[in-house]
């Protein structure tokens, strides 16, 4: 009995199968027919990047390859090189969401052609560039990194000296937390990024012991908190960063960075060094010339400038339009990009 | 989905040796406890490992991942899938939103019937509603590419398995691997071989998805009566034609489970894979993630439950039909009809009415507003008792257990497991815990190590309680099952980053948001898991009780839970390895341990070591807990019966 039924339904799946097969054919035929005609509508999502024939300069054959690394502040700089290149070289663009290493990864494969705003990284640069030569430093971008120690800035109002970190001992009580026990709680965080803060906390001999939120996400959203409900904090944090804009801070002042002091990473007792962001390309990329290649030599802008597009791209503007209310207000800025291509 | 099934052979004996005394054993337990409780009174502190080893294997892995470099024998696969991809995504757009929906609900029509081919028409227009019609398209070509590939790999690998048995036991620790190993631990490595975009982002998700249609194939050969396979063989039948006419078609039903456990799974990993620049939905939840647009996210989610809820239904009613009598020709000759007809005029439609060609603006209703009006007057009236209850969960239960783990010394804690593995199971599984155990302090990440175990610990007990409690429920009431199953259904298949951001908001970044993120994802397998087996009891049982007086809670505590009892430690089980699987996420919103070393290793290059060791540690706990809680459940686990 029961072979018997298994029996016809396993014919009729492979003759449904088959069918599925046939069904899937003729609906690939129609909309072959159907698709020549609508295309005459202009209703068919086929490519739209075509760059065409419009500009003078040869872009290149194949689209620009962006690396996009997931913090807002580069999106902006993504967002107006893109739509530059778009719209004023008529180049064809290709965007990847990509963490920064896998990124890096792409100069060898071919498959990523410029970062715009790389934070440091120098094992990977001594790999890539130094090493197996794909790969070109840029120089900068224009943006100034920071990396410190911050507080919300009503802390700052209510305790002028919580700024110098000879005073967080005193303060180490309001920073308690579940997490951290008896001692105060300075939160880490984002691991995309070098911290020394276990062993500054150590070295400063103060009295507290780093937590780690584990992604920007986490950081952000513990400041937002700290700032609406008026909650203690103490983070590693960075800028540029569009949070900055919505929730101020304040930065702890830590002993000044001198070079080399930082060279032991078990004996740091200072500031982080400021960081000149910069961006890096393929080198085969850079060597082609071409009017692409020189916007992005010649892409620059301040750390206000990138603030604008990114709390523009976090209140919920495209990209396209964020970056063209910015390159329309400032045409000098873009022309000084676009020049002796 | 990750569904471990070990020594499917040596079932039938012990499931009728009876469990040990109750009490003696519990007595026993406690025991271990009390002393484990002195030790770390005296000894705390002390061989702790707290300032770490040097891990000879942390820094093997290390040198391998730098000196890796792009490889060249890949590209070929990666050519093929790149067309594949490319072709898919032609043909959705040639179609365009009608000529998809048309051609979608036609093949649920001929597959599943008319009620999953409504289904199919609505979940499909809700993408268009949602504002995200092309992303969900890319994400549907590549679960689509990715399934078929765990077919054409996991169903010859799964016969090879049900047929062998020295074959499975060599398969399945590698499938326990694929399948607890956090996909944060070699996704940077799977671009090494297949670059960015989507080979990359199809490899790993058929790493993660291939297991459950390689074991419940298996699974299903193995359940084939031998009744049936003997009776071939007297008829003088060959082992192939065994095969071809018996074992596979009786089995079908069970391989149809595996395949829809591979396409959620899949689903699943094609949202993480967005971080190496795989298209489709994933990057819309991580671009939401990094404005921190709570409804953005949340809107994005949806499309992906919707998706899940769509395949899971309309697969469950294809493999259901299978066994029913086969309908009558007329009546296939009308669904003929109407799916032929359905495809014609999604196809035609555009060509007729142009306006309809593209998807209109204007019935786009993105939930994301709303979303994000309501979350500021949510996170004000829910904040001051969600803070009060991280607090007082971190004070007493969290910090505790943590230091009991972390400061006992490291091979204090190791015996202690020892004979608790021993004292549930047998010398084996003691060996097994033990030597885990070890090989965490081998990688140099004991202190990680034992931080992960205290919150998987927790967030196991509080999956346990929650499945017990609505899983009893669900088991015993239709109407209740009907409300929570699309909730759980939610919990499962929403990616973790959409609630990421909401836990963050209510609980700070702490450990116990992260394991509140695992009991979101855990608790609903469990749940199921209960319910499935409350449900089952026999009625007549139930009826016998009643009529000997017992009231609604004795029916539960007396006949219901000690019956189902087997099928209950299989969710603990199944709810110990799901919260495994969030070790990693725990990692991104304050957990710290194993899973931010992995998140590490993901983001920095000069940490790929620790991260790759990490990823190991995470396995070696979940082979851990997996062997301690099948051995506490004692009986033949049926993998994943989880939908």
């Amino acid at each position: 009995m029961v072979r018997v039924e298994k029996g016809t339904s396993v014919v009729n799946t492979r003759r449904k199968f088959a069918a599925v097969g046939v069904v899937a054919a003729a609906a690939l035929m129609l909309s072959a027919c159907a698709g020549s005609a609508s295309n005459g509508g202009g209703s068919s999502a086929a490519p739209s990047t075509s760059g065409g024939g419009a500009s003078t300069a040869a872009c290149p054959a194949t689209p620009v390859q962006i690396a996009e690394n997931p913090w807002v502040g580069y999106s902006a700089d993504v967002a107006v090189v893109d739509y530059v290149l778009r719209t004023k070289l008529n180049c064809q663009t290709k965007i990847s969401k990509v963490d920064e290493q896998v990124s890096w990864q792409g100069f060898a494969s071919g498959q990523i052609d410029v970062i715009l705003e790389n934070w440091g990284h120098e094992d990977l640069a001594k790999k890539y560039i130094t090493d197996q030569k794909v790969a070109t430093d840029l120089g900068t971008d224009g943006n100034q990194g920071v990396i410190g120690w911050y507080v919300p800035k009503w802390m700052a109002d209510k305790y002028p000296d919580i700024t110098d970190w000879n005073n967080l001992n005193k303060y180490a009580d309001l920073f308690k937390t579940a997490e951290s026990g008896d001692k105060g709680q300075l939160l880490d965080g984002d691991p995309s990024y070098v911290t020394n803060d276990e062993a500054l906390v150590k070295n400063l001999k103060l009295n507290y012991v780093v937590k780690y939120a584990g992604s920007e996400a986490g950081l952000i959203t513990a400041l937002q908190t700290a700032t609406e409900k008026k909650t203690p904090l103490l983070m590693y944090f960075y800028e540029p960063q569009w949070a900055l804009a919505k929730y101020p801070v304040a930065q702890v002042k830590l002993p000044a960075y001198t070079a080399g002091c930082d060279a032991d990473a078990k004996a740091v007792a200072c500031d982080y060094p400021p960081y000149a962001l910069n961006k890096v390309a393929r080198t085969a990329f850079i060597d082609a010339g071409g009017p692409a290649a020189n916007l992005i030599k010649n892409f620059q802008w301040t750390n206000d400038d990138q603030n604008q597009v990114a709390a523009a791209i976090q209140g919920g503007a495209t990209y396209d339009d964020a970056a063209k209310a910015w390159v329309d207000a400032n045409p000098d800025k873009v022309a000084a990009w676009t020049a002796g291509g | 989905m990750a569904t471990l099934t070990a020594e499917p052979q040596l079932e039938p004996q012990r499931r009728i040796v009876p469990p040990p005394k109750k009490s003696r054993l519990g007595w026993q337990l406690l025991g271990v406890l009390v002393t484990w409780v002195v030790l770390w009174r005296v000894f705390g502190g002390q061989w702790t490992l707290e300032s770490g080893v040097p891990s000879t294997i942390q820094d093997w892995l290390q040198s391998f991942v730098s000196n890796l470099g792009i490889v060249s024998f890949t590209q070929p696969i990666i050519a093929v899938l790149n067309a594949l991809y490319n072709g898919g995504v032609w043909l959705t757009q040639q179609l365009g939103w009608t000529g998809m929906i048309g051609l979608c609900s036609a093949l649920a029509l001929i597959v599943a019937g008319w009620r999953m081919a409504l289904l199919t028409i609505v979940g499909m227009l809700s993408f268009g509603v949602l504002g995200l019609w092309e992303p969900s398209m890319e994400t549907l070509v590549l679960v689509a590419i990715t399934v078929l590939l765990a077919i054409l790999i996991g169903i010859p690998l799964g016969i090879a398995c049900g047929l062998s048995t020295r074959f499975e036991r060599f398969l399945m620790p590698v499938l326990d691997t694929l399948q607890i190993m956090p996909s944060f631990a070699y996704l940077p490595i799977v671009t090494l071989f297949f670059l960015i975009g989507p080979p990359s982002g199809i490899v790993a998700s058929l790493i993660y998805a291939v297991p459950p249609t390689i074991r419940l194939t298996s699974v299903g050969i193995r359940q084939v009566a031998s009744a049936s396979v003997e009776a071939a063989e007297s008829l003088g039948a060959t082992s192939r034609q065994v095969l071809r006419d018996v074992q596979l078609p009786m089995s079908r039903r069970t391989r149809v489970v595996g395949i829809n456990q591979t396409v959620m799974a899949a689903l699943s990993m094609i949202t993480i894979a967005a971080l190496v620049a795989t298209p489709g939905l994933g990057q819309s939840v991580l671009g939401s993630l990094q404005i921190l647009d709570i409804g953005g996210a949340l809107n994005s989610g949806l499309a992906i439950v919707v998706m899940a809820i769509v395949l899971d239904r309309v697969i469950s009613a294809a493999s259901n039909r299978a066994g029913e009598i086969a309908p009558s020709k007329r009546s296939r000759y009308t669904v003929w009809a109407v799916a032929a007809a359905l495809i014609v005029a999604g196809v035609i439609l555009p060509v007729i009415v142009p306006s309809s060609a593209k998807w209109n603006a204007a019935w786009t209703h993105s939930i994301a507003d709303s979303v994000n009006s309501a979350t500021p007057w949510l996170k004000d009236h829910l904040y001051p008792f969600t803070t009060a209850m991280t607090e007082w969960i971190t004070v007493w239960v969290i910090n505790p257990l943590e230091s009991l783990l972390t400061d006992t010394p490291w091979f204090m804690v190791i015996a202690v497991w020892a004979v608790l593995a021993l004292l549930v199971g047998k010398y084996r599984t003691a060996i097994t815990v033990g030597l885990c155990l070890i090989g965490c302090v081998l990688l140099g990440l004991w202190p990680d190590s034992m931080v992960t175990l205290t919150q998987v610990i927790i967030a196991a007990a509080f999956t346990m309680v929650l499945g017990l409690l609505i899983g009893t429920w669900i088991g015993r009431s239709q109407t209740a099952d009907r409300v929570w199953r699309p909730i759980l259904d939610a919990g499962q298949v929403m990616p973790p980053f959409v609630y990421l951001v909401p836990c963050l908001a209510l609980f700070g970044p702490t450990r116990f948001t992260a394991i509140v993120a695992a009991i979101i994802y855990a608790a609903p397998a469990a749940i199921k898991i209960v319910g499935e087996g409350i449900s089952t009891v026999p009625t007549n049982t139930i009826e016998a009780s009643r009529s000997a007086g017992a009231t609604s809670t004795q029916e539960i505590l007396k006949v219901q839970i000690p019956m189902a009892r087997p099928i209950i430690m299989v969710a603990l089980n199944q709810g110990v390895i799901y919260v495994m699987a969030m070790v990693v996420v725990g990692g991104l919103v304050g957990g710290g341990g194993l899973g931010y070393d992995v998140v590490k290793g993901f983001s920095q290059e000069r940490f790929a070591g620790i991260g790759l060791a990490a990823g190991i540690a995470i396995v070696l706990l979940g082979v851990m807990l997996d062997r301690i809680s099948q051995s506490a459940g004692r009986v033949r686990r049926t993998s994943s019966d989880v939908r």
